[in-house]
């Protein structure tokens, strides 16, 4: 099945790799033409709605559902006392060490918001009614609402978490000028606009399910892990992705539900989780506290940084969102301590967003770098570049390339920091304060492998064919430039066909790694394809190349020429001369020793081949400086961001158009964290009070000033085969300090709980 | 799937008899009625659609004051230029409510009647206790999170705070609702909780209201409306208040002024106390800022709603300091930078 119908591309003239193409499947998104998961079209589609539970703990002791069953329409209402015959899955590195029963919906409830019954009707209406007459008995246990509950405690400390060099207590103890402050995030959530949820069919023991999925072979064997299938049952379709931000790579109890009830019922099943459902179907960022302590000399050398950070998890998983991600590698820093902890809480259990543990991380030593500053009496700017690190203290390696000063001193050049008036205070536009802030950030570069399959067709036509997906960040746009400029055709005869398990493996859409691993992998292949072309006119007997006995045979806007008064065809030409039908080459950039089919299965479908930043000679990141502009309305406490500038170094750019989208995208969700972002939890009962779009204050457009983004980052081969670093999320990374900063500058009030709201500064 | 019937009315009197059924609902733009029946607040038995009827959306504007159908849509009466000129609150405070895709939709009369956004009203399968929908519960907001809760005209029985802003702007000009049966000054129109939280406003089963009259009068002309908020768009108020200002032939004594307040109260507040301690007074910011303080006398913190203590006067004045700017520039020195 061919996801994606084939197309016409941008122009030529926009170049391969690094051109600025703009999205090749935004036209389809713009006008409804593209199907998203909840509206393929099955026979026979049975619809479920969950009901979810309305205290934080508690056992489920009875719950009533005849009235349900004879509501009109319903097939059929799940509970915890249905056995759904599944099976704990394995982690996301493929580690199972036991085998246990899995249930999606549980009799222990964990939290405020969870799974508990599954109605299932005709129509998604009959289901949300018959949904109504459910009667849940409980008998509640007492729960703790959150981070800052006082019955919450200090939680666990994570010593694979906590890291120290030097001797941190001893240098800070000794240092002239020290500060320490408590910093805060509270739970923080994805948003997308595409709200979860599936279609899933069976057929015999195949299954098919349609899900926005950023990993549809680690969803698929997953999901296979659930249902006891080999993963070569199950089949994740996901061409279109309405944004993901980390929330849609794995799949989640609903899955199971729908899926389950599908067998049950032998009828395809949908799921569509509601927008308040979503809050508690999948965890957002958790909640985090840090204290983090600094100390300089006289004159801003850093002599210790001492952190203490923790993060709330739920009650049955330890997740941690890692406060010290950044901590370490900012700045040059001989004696280091960090800790940290998790806290659980009865809270579905917190998930990946953009930018995890680096972003909490940043605002945490971004702010106290610049509440060091202030102690010091110096520009921030200056105090950033005074201590640049000049390798990784943390593991001891050089950078493989690391642009943050220039990030930092071209930023400031654009943004006009030379002008800042130093004093808080001092900066005033008509009747508001004006603030200028710094926040820098950064994201590892982690390195997955990849497999992609070329197709030359007969027709000249080139496909990409890789199982990797696209939620908005360029996938399609990115291959085809990839594939045209190794194989020598427009990037307009290309087709990208992506976003289902049943194609060629590829890395997550998460940790920023998918497009330097598939770029990687759609370039080998492409050469490969490009080789076998060339090898096939030079020795097949109807080539008019065959003769030439020259190896100089180039491949350049489409058609293939010997040299320069030599015969030159079209590739539709060529492929008549040839007698082919298609060509297709299958790569991948596993290394030659995990090559069995077993190895590759394993390496698609799990974390197992994935490679942290520091796994090789050098240690690899994203960089980025932010420069924030606030007014403040002083009488009533309202920050409105007026201008920033950023500048990045993620190395090579695919596509810089696309990768400047990727930047502002984080920003815009940077400021949204730092001004607006809050999930609301009932002191009581655990309950999240603003579980809607109308509640839960994502930026408009119109709180979203110009945002300059400027690339200041050189090819790094070392970080991936074309040079490029993850973009994704480093964006986000740092803004909100920027922004926290800026409002100190303004006002001279600090603020280290986010986020800044207005009764926070008047 | 909630069975209900569908009445397309043929004509007003048809609509009102059908609306004395007990649980009827008049479905006129359908963005609150639709909203809450999604949350489970709202099961109609019988939905009466009256949007199409005629008559009942004409805006008229002339010399004596404005009059408003109560089908006109928010959009349509915030970008007439004539109520934007006479009547400038009116105009700002339906273009800063909602967002423009409801505006589109939503109608003058269904405004008015716009239900509280308290979550622990809207969430009623997880809090059961809520004296609005089911009398005599209990109010699961007390003790809860009250960040967005009122200060102002709350009771024992309930502390939810009405969101509209159309309705600020319209008690602060002492405009009168127009019903089927009578016509009622809006301020008696809205009802404080008390230990009635159910009853938000006078009218009676079936009652329908027909439109709106606003009396032209120069604080009307003369008047703004102040939305303080944390985001810039498609957000209730922290805060708001609708002011008019006259000013006597000296270009600093009060004639006349208006003040009412949204986003703190149980209703849309009319702030008398600050009126009658400015009128005769010099514009002068310290005695704005301090006559403007009576508009919380009496409030009441929850805790998470403390704010709004402290911040409703000085969007109070703010709001009549920017007017008075407007009408007398040379003020503006006077004024230094909070105007």
């Amino acid at each position: 099945m061919t996801i994606m119908e084939p197309r016409k591309h941008g122009s030529s003239a926009d170049g391969a790799v690094g051109g600025r193409l703009s999205r090749f499947e935004g036209r389809l998104k713009i006008t409804g033409e593209a199907v998203y998961a909840l509206e393929y079209p099955a026979e026979r589609l049975a619809h479920a709605v969950l009901i979810q539970s309305t205290i934080a703990a508690g056992l489920v002791t009875s719950v009533a559902i005849d009235d349900a069953l004879a509501a009109p329409g319903v097939l059929m209402v799940l509970t915890p006392e249905d056995d759904l015959g599944l099976t704990v899955s394995a982690d996301w590195q493929g580690n199972r060490p036991e085998e246990k029963p899995y249930y999606p919906l549980p009799r222990q409830v964990e939290f405020n918001g969870q799974s508990i019954v599954a109605v299932i009707a005709e129509s998604r209406e009959q289901a949300e009614e018959a949904a109504r007459l459910v009667r849940i008995t409980y008998a509640p246990q007492e729960g703790v609402a959150s981070l800052e509950d006082p019955k919450a405690g200090e939680g666990k400390r994570l010593d694979q978490l906590s890291v120290a060099w030097g001797d941190a207590e001893a240098a800070l103890a000794r240092s002239p000028v020290r500060i320490e402050a408590t910093y805060r995030t509270p739970r923080e959530y994805h948003c997308a606009m595409e709200p979860h949820g599936l279609t899933a069919a069976w057929e015999g023991d195949q299954l098919t399910i349609w899900e926005p999925s950023q990993w549809a072979h680690g969803m698929a064997r997953m999901y296979a892990e659930w249902f006891s299938l080999p993963v070569e049952n199950v089949r994740i379709v996901s061409p279109f992705i309405g944004g993901g931000f980390g929330s849609k790579g794995q799949p989640l109890a609903y899955g199971a539900v729908a899926v389950a009830a599908a067998r049950k019922l032998g009828r395809p099943v949908r799921l569509a989780v509601t927008r308040p459902q979503n809050f508690t179907s999948y965890g957002g960022r958790a909640a985090t506290r840090q204290t983090i302590a600094l100390g300089a000399t006289e004159d801003g050398i850093l002599q210790a940084i001492v952190h203490r950070g923790a993060s709330e998890t739920s009650v049955y998983a330890d997740v941690p969102e890692q406060t010290g991600a950044a901590t370490p590698i900012l700045y040059k820093v001989e004696n280091f301590s960090s800790e940290s902890r998790v806290v659980p809480v009865n809270t579905v259990s917190p998930g990946a967003l953009r930018g995890p543990g680096k972003n909490p991380s940043a605002f945490g030593i971004e702010c106290a770098m610049e509440e060091l500053a202030h102690a010091l009496g110096m520009d921030p700017l200056e105090l950033r570049l005074k201590n640049y690190a000049d390798r990784d203290y943390q593991s001891g390696k050089p950078w493989s390339t690391r642009m943050l000063r220039e990030a930092l001193t071209q930023g400031a050049e654009a943004f006009g920091w030379a002008r800042r008036s130093a004093a808080p205070r001092s900066m005033r536009r008509g009747n508001k304060l004006i603030g200028w802030g710094i926040g820098c950030g950064t994201f590892p570069v982690i390195r997955a492998p990849s497999e992609a399959m070329i197709r030359i067709l007969a027709n000249g036509r080139v496909q990409v064919v890789s199982g990797s997906i696209d939620m908005g960040q360029g996938t399609y746009t990115i291959l085809a430039q990839t594939a045209s400029e190794a194989l020598g055709v427009p990037v307009e005869e290309v087709d990208v066909i992506l976003g289902d398990s049943s194609l060629p493996g590829a890395a997550i859409a998460g940790g920023s790694m998918l497009a330097g691993s598939i770029t990687g992998a759609v370039h080998k292949a492409a050469q490969a394809a490009r080789d076998e072309l060339i090898g096939l006119a030079l020795s097949e007997a109807g080539s008019p190349f065959r003769d030439t006995g020259a190896n100089t045979l180039a491949i350049a806007g489409g058609r293939i020429s010997a040299r320069e008064d030599g015969p030159s065809l079209t590739l539709p030409q060529l492929m008549a001369a040839l007698g082919r039908d298609e060509i297709e080459v299958r790569r991948n950039t596993l290394t030659d020793d995990v090559q069995s089919a077993e190895d590759q299965k394993k390496a698609w479908t799990t974390m197992s081949r994935v490679q942290g930043p520091t796994m090789g000679d050098y240690s690899m990141h994203s960089w980025c400086a932010h420069f924030a502009e606030v007014e403040v309305d002083e009488d009533f406490g309202t920050v409105r961001v007026s201008r920033m500038v950023s500048a990045f170094d993620c190395g090579r750019l695919y596509n810089p158009k696309l990768v400047e989208s990727q930047w502002r995208g984080g920003i815009i969700m940077g400021i949204g964290q730092a001004l607006l972002e809050e999930g609301v939890i009932d002191p009581r009962n655990g309950r999240t009070m603003n579980a809607n779009l109308g509640d839960y204050l994502v930026p408009t457009n119109a709180d979203i000033p110009d945002l300059q983004v400027i690339s200041v980052g050189v090819p790094d081969l070392n970080a991936s085969a074309l040079g490029g670093k993850g973009v994704g999320e480093v964006g986000i990374v740092g803004v909100a300090p920027a922004i926290a900063n800026a409002v100190f500058h303004a006002t001279g009030k600090r603020v280290r709980d986010l986020p800044i709201t207005l009764e926070k500064l008047i | 799937m909630l069975d209900f019937s569908y009445t397309r009315a043929r004509s007003a009197e048809e609509a009102r008899a059908a609306a004395g059924e007990p649980a009827a609902r008049l479905l006129a733009g359908g963005t609150t009625l639709l909203d809450l029946a999604k949350c489970g607040v709202e099961r109609p038995d019988t939905v009466i659609d009256i949007s199409h009827l005629d008559g009942l959306s004409d805006i008229l504007v002339d010399g004596t004051g404005a009059s408003i159908g109560a089908l006109a849509k928010m959009s349509a009466v915030a970008d007439r230029a004539d109520i934007r000129h006479a009547f400038p609150a009116v105009s700002q405070s339906l273009s800063l409510a909602a967002s423009q895709q409801l505006r589109n939709m939503a109608t003058i009369g269904g405004n008015l009647l716009q239900r509280t956004r308290c979550p622990y009203f809207r969430d009623p399968a997880t809090f059961p206790d809520c004296n609005k929908r089911n009398p005599g519960s209990g109010c699961a907001a007390l003790g809860g999170v009250t960040r967005n809760q009122a200060i102002l005209g709350t009771s024992d029985h309930c502390i939810a705070t009405y969101h509209g802003d159309l309705a600020v702007a319209l008690v602060a000009f002492d405009a009168t609702v127009r019903t089927d049966r009578r016509e009622v000054p809006i301020d008696a129109f809205f009802l404080t909780p008390d230990d009635r939280p159910e009853q938000e406003t006078v009218l009676d089963k079936g009652e329908m209201i027909t439109g709106l009259t606003i009396p032209a009068t120069v604080a009307a002309r003369q008047s703004t409306y102040l939305k303080v908020r944390d985001r810039q768009s498609y957000e209730f108020a922290a805060a708001s208040a609708a002011i008019g200002l006259d000013l006597e032939a000296d270009g600093v004594t009060i004639r006349d002024l208006r003040v009412a307040l949204g986003g703190v109260a149980t209703k849309p507040w009319r702030a008398r106390t600050v009126e009658a301690a400015l009128i005769g007074k010099p514009v002068r910011p310290e005695i704005i800022a301090e006559a403007s303080r009576l508009a919380v006398e009496g409030a009441v913190s929850h805790g998470g709603n403390h704010y709004k203590i402290e911040l409703a006067p000085r969007v109070v004045a703010r709001a009549i300091l920017t007017v008075a700017a407007h009408l007398n520039p040379d003020l503006n020195p006077a004024l230094g930078e909070t105007a």
